[in-house]
């Protein structure tokens, strides 16, 4: 069996899904070493082991509280040369690209990055890659030597169903960096509150230039509260001062790839594509019924959204019972 | 002060990019600066303005890149220079980063390095993190925002945006930043920017100029190929009044199972 490596993300104590998924996929080529870095993180170990970890390797200390690119790293790095495993996993978040791709240089070994699709040939990681924003993919394959590494996208690959009976050996590694020797410090953290996770959301409403304003998002977030889903934005919405950042999708927004994408007056330039092309199921909704929109979707609703938007949350709530 | 911003060309972002018979993803439209480095060399332009330094863009690549250079200094940069090297082509991201780490320390007393946050064509941000490694610098990825700067004192404080919100950070100088769209308005090049750049000078550095050899590829390209297309058509839902399509549309989407 190989030897697999997974960083294991975590934030308020848990396992975030895309590191859940990192377990999954890690199960399928080998047996599993999580690493558990941070500080109080018994609750992760456990969860790990739901998630199919068969060991776990833990840092428990101060320095390792706040998440910082650069002791995690050294960490990283300093385990996997020890421990020289066969495969390096872990989601492809802000936080695991810093840390993996710091490691990968660390160790001058090559990387696969944000992978949609990962398998193992002659003992060798093989990649699926989206380039040119997502109009092509690329296949990627590694051909050196060492501890091979990869990150992989959110919602590309399955977790698998915890099962909290599973346990195993832990072992405890000391930071490598003291507090001295670390260059950053975390100030504060503001979390963000509903309907922003739009990298793990199975389902996604967004609103485009066709909502009109600030206020023409109301219909928007009900839609998205009744689907327990994350809220999205065209980037004409967000350039326009309606909604924030941090909800865009599109080339200079966020990739997303949920179980179901609503459209809501969104013409869909190639743009915003790049970010919601790979969504599994698309709607499009557009009183413009020549929107390139409804290209990419399964299914499309020519109408005014405004109109439409609450009926379809109205629907919605009588079927689900809310 | 010294803030070296690296770049490259990418296709235009409304380029209609596919793979051709050659195996090779072509498109028509011209090459333009990475879209993400707009905000980059304006974060850049705004530093160096503030702090009366100097502002250098860097890229490794053939002459084609050259587009992303000229465009850093139309819009206000100091400087340019470019890595190339035959030994380059089809390099995995470390010898790239190791051509960047190394092309920065010929530059010099670097106190900042911005990156945007990826390159769109290649998809790719690893390249960010390789670097700051390979420079000993730390690295803060996801940046919406500088809050504070100082030369003298050597610190910085930033904001990220991580999956789940916001986080400040301090850190020592020299860093490596890769930014977010957020951080600024992208400014623009003026008519006098542009003569000023298309008479630049820009020197050409190999791997032996930086002190490298190409080592041993790590990861490569095997194949491209073109995304499956969406499947099958789309299903207009039709009804006379906004409820009744609301209503098979609900229907369906619990139906297929989607909800």
């Amino acid at each position: 069996m190989a030897n697999v490596f997974v960083w294991a993300e975590h934030f308020n104590g848990k396992l975030v899904q895309a590191s859940r998924e990192a377990l999954g996929l890690g199960s399928t080529l080998g047996d599993v070493t999580a690493l558990v870095f941070g500080k109080g993180v018994d609750e992760v170990v456990k969860e790990a082991f739901a998630y199919g970890a068969k060991k776990v390797i833990k840092a428990d200390d101060a320095t390792l509280a706040d998440f910082r690119a650069e002791p995690y790293t050294a960490l990283l790095s300093k385990v996997v040369k020890d421990n020289n495993p066969d495969f390096v996993l872990a989601a492809a978040t802000v936080r695991g690209r810093e840390v993996m791709g710091g490691a990968s240089a660390d160790l001058d070994v090559g990387i696969l990055s944000d992978v949609t699709d990962l398998k193992v040939e002659g003992g060798k990681l093989v990649a699926a890659r989206a380039v040119y924003s997502g109009k092509v993919i690329s296949t990627e394959a590694y051909v050196g030597s060492g501890p091979q590494f990869a990150t992989l996208r959110n919602r590309a690959f399955k977790a698998l169903a915890p099962d909290t009976s599973r346990s195993g050996e832990v072992s405890s590694v000391a930071p490598v960096l003291s507090e001295d020797q670390i260059a950053t410090k975390q100030v504060s953290f503001e979390e963000s509150v509903g309907q922003v996770n739009l990298s793990d959301a199975a389902i996604i409403v967004s609103g485009g230039r066709g909502v009109g304003g600030p206020d023409g998002f109301k219909p928007v977030r009900e839609l998205a509260a009744v689907l327990g889903g994350a809220v999205g934005a065209s980037r004409a919405t967000v350039d326009a001062g309606w909604i924030p950042y941090a909800h865009q999708v599109g080339q200079t927004g966020k990739v997303v790839s949920p179980d179901l994408y609503i459209a809501c007056g969104i013409s869909g330039a190639i743009q915003h594509q790049a970010g919601m092309r790979t969504s599994k199921t698309i709607v499009a909704i557009n009183k413009d019924g020549e929107a390139p929109i409804f290209k990419l979707a399964r299914y499309g609703v020519v109408h005014d959204l405004f109109e439409f938007l609450p009926e379809l949350t109205k629907a919605f709530k009588e079927r689900l019972g809310k | 002060m010294h803030v070296v911003v690296v770049t490259k060309s990418t296709p235009d972002t409304a380029a209609k990019v596919t793979v051709d018979a050659s195996g090779k993803p072509t498109w028509t439209e011209a090459m333009v600066i990475n879209p993400w480095d707009e905000y980059a060399v304006t974060e850049a332009v705004l530093l160096k303005e503030a702090h009366k330094g100097q502002a250098t863009i860097l890229t490794v690549g053939t002459e084609e890149h050259n587009e992303a250079l000229k465009q850093g200094l139309a819009i206000g940069l100091d400087q340019a220079a470019r890595v190339w090297d035959d030994a380059l082509v089809g390099a995995d991201s470390l010898l790239y980063a190791k051509a960047v780490a190394a092309a920065i320390q010929k530059l010099g007393n670097a106190d900042l390095v911005i990156f945007g946050k990826e390159f769109a064509d290649l998809g790719s941000d690893v390249h960010v993190y390789q670097v700051a490694r390979k420079l000993g610098y730390a690295v803060l990825g996801s940046v919406s925002k500088i809050l504070e700067i100082d030369f003298s004192a050597k610190t910085i404080k930033v904001e990220r945006m991580l999956e789940q919100g916001k986080q400040i950070v301090t850190s020592k100088l020299p860093a490596v930043i890769a930014v977010l769209k957020d951080i600024n308005e992208p400014k623009y090049p003026s008519f006098i920017g542009i003569r000023k750049a298309a008479k630049a000078e820009i020197p050409v550095w190999s791997l032996a100029d930086l002190g490298l050899d190409a080592g041993t590829r790590q990861t490569q390209v095997s194949a491209y190929t073109n995304p499956p297309k969406i499947e099958g058509e789309v299903e207009i839902i039709e009804g006379a009044s906004a409820a009744e399509k609301a209503a098979k549309l609900a229907d369906k989407l619990i139906e297929a199972k989607v909800i």
